[in-house]
């Protein structure tokens, strides 16, 4: 018999319903990843038991890691599932949802969220306007480079999934958002505005919020400082408030 | 929202779209902005090399004037110059922008901005890079600056929704557009503008080799051309030398690779062949891809020279130091150690060519504008920049130039209406929705046993097969064809969801329907233009041929297929000669 994979999906019809399990059974092909899995399920719509079903619903983009849509809980771990390769997995493969985040069909969920946070703390650098004004600050290349990584976060919300801080109970903004303020506070130019993006990091869902259960780090799928980032803005907060305290 | 005297609606969060909202923003113009995937997740995101700009930092004598012909030259002429001209000239000046909002483009020991040979076609240093993230890294700065403006309340983001179709006036005037979400209830709703610009990406995807992203099938662009909209050179697509084969998707491995010293080969007779370097001794391995993808076909498919007979050769950088490929190409090889699990630091990477860019799109004149008024196309989703052929890195140049030009266009053009949109009867809207809904209903309803991812495979290989590398008439016959079949079968589908929540089965069938008919334009257009020019190879007609197809083609929809007519190329400011890559490139003074 052709060898086969078994995957097991949590299913929800819609945000309201109740979640359900499905097992597929699929023919195994060499070199595949978990996103192709998810496409044969779409060509042949059936379980293991031989019973016909609706297509399984996901998000994806790049399928090469640097979008950020195919989050996903693969086998208890959240991340990507473009680069998570069939033969490096675990079988029978579980997929769930990410679960910090309201579903809203089967594997795809809602990450407005993190948008919002991003909002809320600026993270933008503040241009004046489109008109020519020649080119942007001198930068070294030794903090460039360093910045470089943290602006190749992708808004995944892995890190958000892992921290045990991350929850219902708590307006605690993840660690995503506080490594992009460390960005934005880094250019030269954003630098400048500093002050306001720290300012949205003081209150509630700041960065104080954070119990430095370092999970973020270990499962982002960049592998960006989030630990340092966190340690850098707590600090500049300090300096921040002490100052503050001083001048005003 | 806060109101402002129009409402202009973007399709499409990638680079252009992005750009085209920040400028109408920027003039305190109201902005709606609608994409498939959160804007920070479109295609955009893969491009790893870089963005050409002529901005000249090592003192080589580089300058707009060199990269315009150039690139009119890489494209064999067949891209309209002063538009071209127009993006060359920009080019500094966008960079300068992206560079002020941000983006972390690597820097020189000095922290000026670095400069490298980075696409094909060139001898230049021109490629501006980003790590090897370029494009993600443009993206985000943008979509950062959009955050700006909505946090200000001039955008408003539908990001999760599909664009359906455009609303069309009394007059034939685009007036808005008919979209679903596709998290949550996706029931076709309509959205009235004044002025619509679609920037909907390239259509790699209708390939079953491509490096494109997963959505960019043309599914919109053909939507319109259905309603109306001219779509020119379709038949221009362009194959990457060098991709990683995948089942979900083929990964691309950057031209900048060879820019940076990586060689091509296979074996032959025992020994390492460098054939690129034989053939082409004056760019070697940086021949444009059109050439190094032809080269690869030969090599393999002709001379049966592949590894181990298969479709794939060798990308060898083992030679270079490893600390200056992580330096350099750190992004592009963590892609191939991810995905094919080897180290291509120690091994030759196997590598293959796939469906990489579509030259061809929506028509539109030098500003942007379709022929449709009130409907704009900027982006891979327009034909204007590049001809037969694409130079690497010229791409996303391109976006950022039509997303920057068309938003004072698209602000003019508003303006000058004598009734705007919402002051039109709100019954066109109505009924161009319910319309939509009526096909959706359709499609959801069971009508026979086909399936159409089953039928989207089917599709992706036929034109893979036939509608890519070289191309042969009887074989460009037989794929439309099979593609008429393919529109037959459509009608006794079963999508298997028939909840109107989040259905991405209705998604992707709506779109497969566009896909085949776009399908259409593309193999007949590649049918009918006998010559080889760019990326179009015909081994019956081998030469490029002027006096009869120094022509844009343009291809408008009708109920028994599309209908072609033939535009001159406007070649006033560089006088066509013949392409050959095997001397090296004069430019004219
Ligand atoms: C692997 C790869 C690498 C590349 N590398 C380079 C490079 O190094 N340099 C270079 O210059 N070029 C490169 N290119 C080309 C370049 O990336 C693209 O041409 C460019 O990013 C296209 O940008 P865009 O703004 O036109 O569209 P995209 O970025 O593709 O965005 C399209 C947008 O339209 C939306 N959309 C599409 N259809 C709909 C619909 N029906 N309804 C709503 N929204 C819709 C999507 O959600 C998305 O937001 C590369 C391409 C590939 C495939």
């Amino acid at each position: 018999m052709a060898k086969t994979v078994e995957v097991k999906i949590k299913r929800q019809a819609s945000t309201k319903d109740s979640p359900r399990w499905e097992t597929f059974q699929l023919p195994y092909k060499d070199g595949g990843n978990v996103i192709a899995l998810l496409m044969e399920i779409r060509r042949n719509p059936v379980t293991s038991d031989g019973k016909p079903t609706t297509t399984v619903v996901w998000d994806c983009s790049c399928l090469e890691e640097v979008c950020g849509a195919c989050s996903m809980i693969i086998n208890g771990d959240a991340r990507q599932a473009c680069s998570a390769l069939v033969d490096a997995l675990k079988h029978p493969i579980t997929l769930e949802p990410l679960s910090k985040f309201p579903v809203i069909k089967d594997l795809m969920v809602d990450r407005i969220a993190l948008f919002e946070n991003l909002k809320k703390v600026k993270a933008w650098i503040p241009i004046d306007g489109t008109y020519p004004a020649g080119p942007g600050p001198r930068m070294a290349e030794r903090d460039r480079s360093w910045a470089y990584d943290i602006s190749r976060c992708m808004s995944c919300g892995c890190c958000m999934e892992a921290c045990p801080k991350y929850n219902e109970c708590s307006s605690f903004m993840g660690a995503a958002i506080i490594a992009q303020v460390r960005l934005f506070n880094t250019h030269p130019t954003g630098e400048m505005n500093k002050e306001e993006r720290l300012d949205a990091l003081m209150g509630p869902g700041g960065v104080a919020g954070c119990s430095n259960a370092q999970n973020c780090e270990k499962v982002c799928p960049k592998k960006l400082p989030l630990v340092k980032s966190i340690a850098e803005i707590n600090r500049a907060i300090n300096i921040h408030a002490l100052k503050r305290l001083l001048f005003n | 929202m806060a109101k402002s005297k129009f409402h202009a609606i973007i399709v499409g969060g990638g680079l252009a779209g992005l750009m085209a909202a920040i400028k109408i923003a920027e003039a305190g113009a109201n902005v709606s902005l609608f994409s498939l995937v959160d804007a920070k997740r479109s295609h955009s995101v893969c491009a790893q090399g870089g963005v050409n700009a002529a901005v000249n930092t090592k003192g080589e004598g580089d300058s707009p004037w060199i990269h315009f012909q150039e690139t009119i030259y890489g494209g064999d002429f067949l891209a309209n110059q002063p538009p071209v001209k127009g993006m060359c000239e920009e080019g500094p000046n966008l960079i300068y922008l992206l560079d002020r909002m941000g983006v972390m483009f690597n820097r020189t020991p000095e922290g000026f901005l670095q400069v490298e040979m980075r696409g094909g076609g060139t001898k230049y240093s021109r490629g501006l890079f980003a790590g090897a993230t370029t494009g993600q890294q443009m993206l985000y700065a943008l979509d950062e600056q959009v955050r700006r403006f909505e946090a200000s309340g001039l955008v408003n983001r539908y990001e999760g929704w599909e664009f359906i179709s455009i609303v069309k006036d009394d007059q034939g005037v685009c007036r808005g557009i008919t979209a679903m979400n596709l998290r949550g209830d996706a029931t076709a709703q309509s959205f009235p503008a004044d002025v619509v610009i679609l920037a909907t990406g390239g259509c790699g995807s209708l390939f079953g080799k491509a490096t494109a992203s997963h959505i960019c099938n043309g599914s919109a662009a053909s939507a319109v051309y259905q309603q109306g909209a001219i779509y020119a050179n379709g038949e221009f697509i362009q194959v990457h030398p060098t991709a990683i084969p995948g089942d979900d998707k083929c990964r691309l491995i950057s031209e900048s690779l060879r820019g940076g010293g990586g060689r091509v080969w296979t074996y032959k007779e025992g020994k390492k062949w460098y054939f690129l370097e034989e053939w082409y001794p004056a760019y070697k391995n940086l021949v444009p891809r059109d050439v190094a993808s032809r080269a690869i076909h030969k090599v393999c498919r002709e001379m049966g020279l592949g590894i181990d007979g298969s479709d794939m050769v060798y990308l060898d950088v083992t030679h270079i130091p490893a600390a200056d490929l992580d330096r350099l190409f750190g992004g592009a090889l963590e892609i191939y150690e991810k995905f094919a699990g080897e180290d291509p630091r120690k091994v030759p990477m196997k590598v293959f060519p796939a469906v990489h860019y579509s030259m061809g799109g929506l028509w539109v004149d030098y500003e942007q504008r379709t022929n449709i008024p009130g409907l704009m196309a900027i982006g891979e989703c327009d034909y204007q920049y590049h001809g037969a052929n694409r130079l690497g890195a010229n791409a996303l140049l391109s976006c950022l130039y039509a997303g920057f030009i068309s938003g004072p266009v698209a602000i003019r053009y508003a303006n000058g209406l004598e009734k705007k949109s919402n002051e039109l009867n709100p019954g066109i809207f109505a009924s161009e929705a319910k319309r939509r809904q009526e096909i959706n209903q359709k499609i959801m309803s069971p009508r026979g046993k086909e399936n159409p991812f089953q039928i989207q495979s089917e599709l992706s290989d036929w034109m893979w097969e036939n509608v890519t590398v070289v191309r042969h008439n009887d074989k460009l016959k037989k794929t439309d064809e099979k593609l008429l079949e393919l529109l037959d079968r459509f009608d006794r589908m079963d999508i298997a969801d028939e909840s109107v929540w989040a259905n991405q089965s209705l998604s992707l069938a709506r779109q497969l329907y566009n896909m085949i008919v776009l399908s259409r334009v593309i193999t007949l257009g590649a049918l009918n233009r006998n010559e080889s020019r760019g990326v179009h190879y015909k081994p019956e007609f081998p030469k490029r041929d002027d006096e009869n197809w120094l022509k844009t083609t343009k291809a408008q929809w009708s109920p028994g297929g599309p209908i072609f007519s033939y535009e001159d190329v406007d070649v006033s400011l560089f006088k066509p000669r013949e392409r050959r890559y095997d001397k090296e490139f004069k430019e004219e003074k």
